[in-house]
């Protein structure tokens, strides 16, 4: 029990920022209304936390970009984790030449170096690649483009423990008794293996939301991740850092968000790492 | 052995090969082009003019026949020139190289200065407080955002007790250049660097410690007598230094393509901030020779990583 309290912890956490920021439209004032009367201002009744550098208020701006980041994260977990898992599958079933050059796939973009890349992924022209300026304006096409991009790189990961996975589980009596009854690959890979894959992916994906958390902060920081007015943890900071000599306090709150959640996910992966598989510990 | 090199090499080749293509139509792909730009920023250039500079340039060209020109250009050492910087790529990228691995290298051995010993110690007694406190703060320093690190430490040390300058690599005006001057610049990032590798290095450093613990010649130290702290120095961490290779190589990419975040946060001309700077401001030669370069170099570290097991553990051989 002592041993899971980090853990327990960690997912306590991550249950309250969940409910805090599904409940934030109702609760908090609306993030992107400015009041340039009320700028910086201090903490007080109607603005918890103080408003910022055009006067929004700061606890509403963080429950909002808590939104963003949350659930940028999480559908990027999910997509990374099933190209990760469909790459890792076929290349561990299949074997031989597939294998090969899916594996060479692998290792040449875990070789790359990926801030720089994925800065060049969002700084892309929507409009090049057949995107409308209408549909580029909507909040499901930005949570989009972050979730798209980062996946295109965070698959590697969950490609090589899929494919070792699977590459263990083939050689079982029951898979083997599968095939000798004729089931199509497709239903042994689906059927057999991948129930037997999906506790370490489990765990894997837990622990990848935080990293993805991590860039996505990092991309918003520098201007090419969540567009402003939108709030996203992420660009609150670039906005703090912009004011930091009149406002420096402005700069704490955002981070401590990122850290907070971050360090939840991580704990509550170690946890379900301990609990699922106890071998790797 | 020198089969393996060169299947390794022509691999790594491969890969670059393929990034060029990937990175050049993805740089195609970013809004406008450098003439549009110039359109732009001069009222002055006709739409005669724009044809007729796109033709220089080869931008009414396909997409294929612009990529195998660049290709062509940069095999003959040919890496064009910045538009952002007015100066040839090479001119641009050899400080910012330099200020880069300057900055990386201070912060990686600071933060294996710190890490290692931190991880010995946990690993002497795994379960113990001193254990669990070493491993928080590991869990935290590897859940920070570097870019908010390195604001608070701003924050604290430039703005609130002034100690330190905010950014940038030297002061302007009487007091800037010396070395005290470099140092004082290099203290925040370095430090931000530092604290953001450190709980990696540290669970690594454990963790291979712990994996050498229960082997046999550890057993056989004890029993002829070693002391603790010459078992963990002597034998042990000998042998916890192989997975930690591995790592550094990892690491040793990074030395050259530098911190994107850090740099750009800091001020600090470095790789990183010039690759972030290149691709924002559409410099298409510079983020392209950047992006080339850090790939190269991120490549060349996991080989020379593999290269240095294979020579100082004899039980793995390279095929």
């Amino acid at each position: 029990m002592r041993r899971d309290l980090p853990a327990l912890i960690g997912t306590l956490i991550l249950a309250l920022l969940l409910a805090a920021t599904v409940a934030a439209p109702f609760v908090a004032a609306d993030p992107e209304t400015m009041n340039l009367a009320a700028i910086h201002a201090p903490p007080s009744l109607s603005h918890p936390l103080g408003t910022d550098e055009l006067g929004r208020d700061v606890a509403a701006r963080l429950l909002h970009g808590g939104r963003v980041s949350l659930a940028v994260a999480l559908a990027t977990a999910l997509l990374a984790a099933f190209l990760g898992t469909a790459i890792g599958l076929l290349a561990g079933y299949h074997g031989g030449r597939l294998d090969a050059l899916l594996m060479r796939l692998t290792d040449g973009v875990m070789a790359l170096p990926l801030l720089p890349l994925l800065i060049v992924l969002a700084a892309l022209d929507p409009a090049k690649l057949g995107i409308g300026p209408e549909a580029q304006s909507t909040e499901a096409f930005t949570i989009g483009r972050m979730v798209v991009i980062i996946a295109l790189v965070g698959w590697t990961g969950a490609a090589r423990l899929v494919r070792a996975q699977t590459m263990t589980v083939k050689a079982r009596d029951y898979v083997r008794a599968a095939t000798a009854l004729g089931a199509t690959p497709a239903r042994i890979m689906l059927r057999h293996i991948l129930p037997n894959v999906a506790s370490p992916m489990v765990v894997a994906a837990t622990l990848s939301v935080g990293n993805i958390i991590l860039v996505e902060s990092a991309l918003s920081f520098l201007g090419l991740g969540v567009q402003p007015p939108m709030a996203s943890w992420g660009n609150m900071l670039t906005g703090a850092m912009n004011v930091i000599w009149s406002a420096p306090l402005q700069a704490l709150w955002p981070g401590l968000a990122i850290f907070v959640t971050v360090l939840a996910f991580n704990l509550a992966g170690d946890g379900l790492q301990r609990r699922l598989d106890p071998r790797k510990v | 052995m020198s089969i393996w090199l060169l299947g390794r090499l022509a691999q790594a080749v491969m890969v670059l090969a393929v990034m060029s293509v990937v990175v050049h139509g993805l740089m195609g792909l970013m809004p406008g082009d450098p003439i549009d730009l110039m359109i732009a920023s001069d009222p002055n250039l006709t739409p005669a003019d724009a044809i007729r500079l796109k033709t220089l340039y080869g931008l009414d060209q396909p997409w294929g026949q612009r990529y195998l020109a660049w290709a062509a250009q940069v095999i003959q050492g040919e890496l064009g020139y910045s538009r952002l910087f007015a100066q040839p790529v090479l001119a641009v990228i050899g400080p910012a190289l330099l200020n880069s691995l300057t900055l990386m290298l201070a912060a990686l051995v600071l933060s294996l200065l710190l890490a290692v010993p931190l991880g010995m110690v946990a690993a002497q007694r795994p379960g113990s407080l001193i254990d669990h406190a070493i491993n928080a703060s590991a869990f935290a320093s590897a859940s920070l955002p570097t870019f908010w690190l390195g604001l608070m430490l701003m924050l604290v040390f430039a703005v609130s007790l002034g100690w330190l300058p905010a950014g940038g690599m030297q002061s302007l005006g009487g007091d800037g250049g010396g070395l005290i001057d470099g140092l004082r610049h290099m203290a925040l990032p370095v430090a931000t660097l530092a604290i953001a590798g450190l709980g990696q290095y540290a669970r690594h450093t454990r963790a291979a410690m712990l994996a050498e613990a229960g082997q046999d010649y550890i057993r056989t130290a004890r029993a002829k007598g070693c002391g603790p702290v010459r078992i963990a120095l002597k034998h042990q961490w000998r042998n916890a230094l192989l997975p930690l290779i591995t790592l550094l190589g990892l690491e040793f990419g990074s030395l050259f393509s530098g911190a994107l975040i850090t740099e750009t946060v800091f001020g600090w001309p470095g790789m990183g901030k010039l690759i972030a700077d290149a691709v924002m401001g559409n410099d298409f030669n510079l983020a392209l020779s950047a992006l080339m370069l850090a790939t190269a170099m991120t490549l060349a570290g996991s080989l020379l990583a593999d290269m240095a097991m294979a020579r100082l553990d004899p039980r793995i051989s390279l095929r």
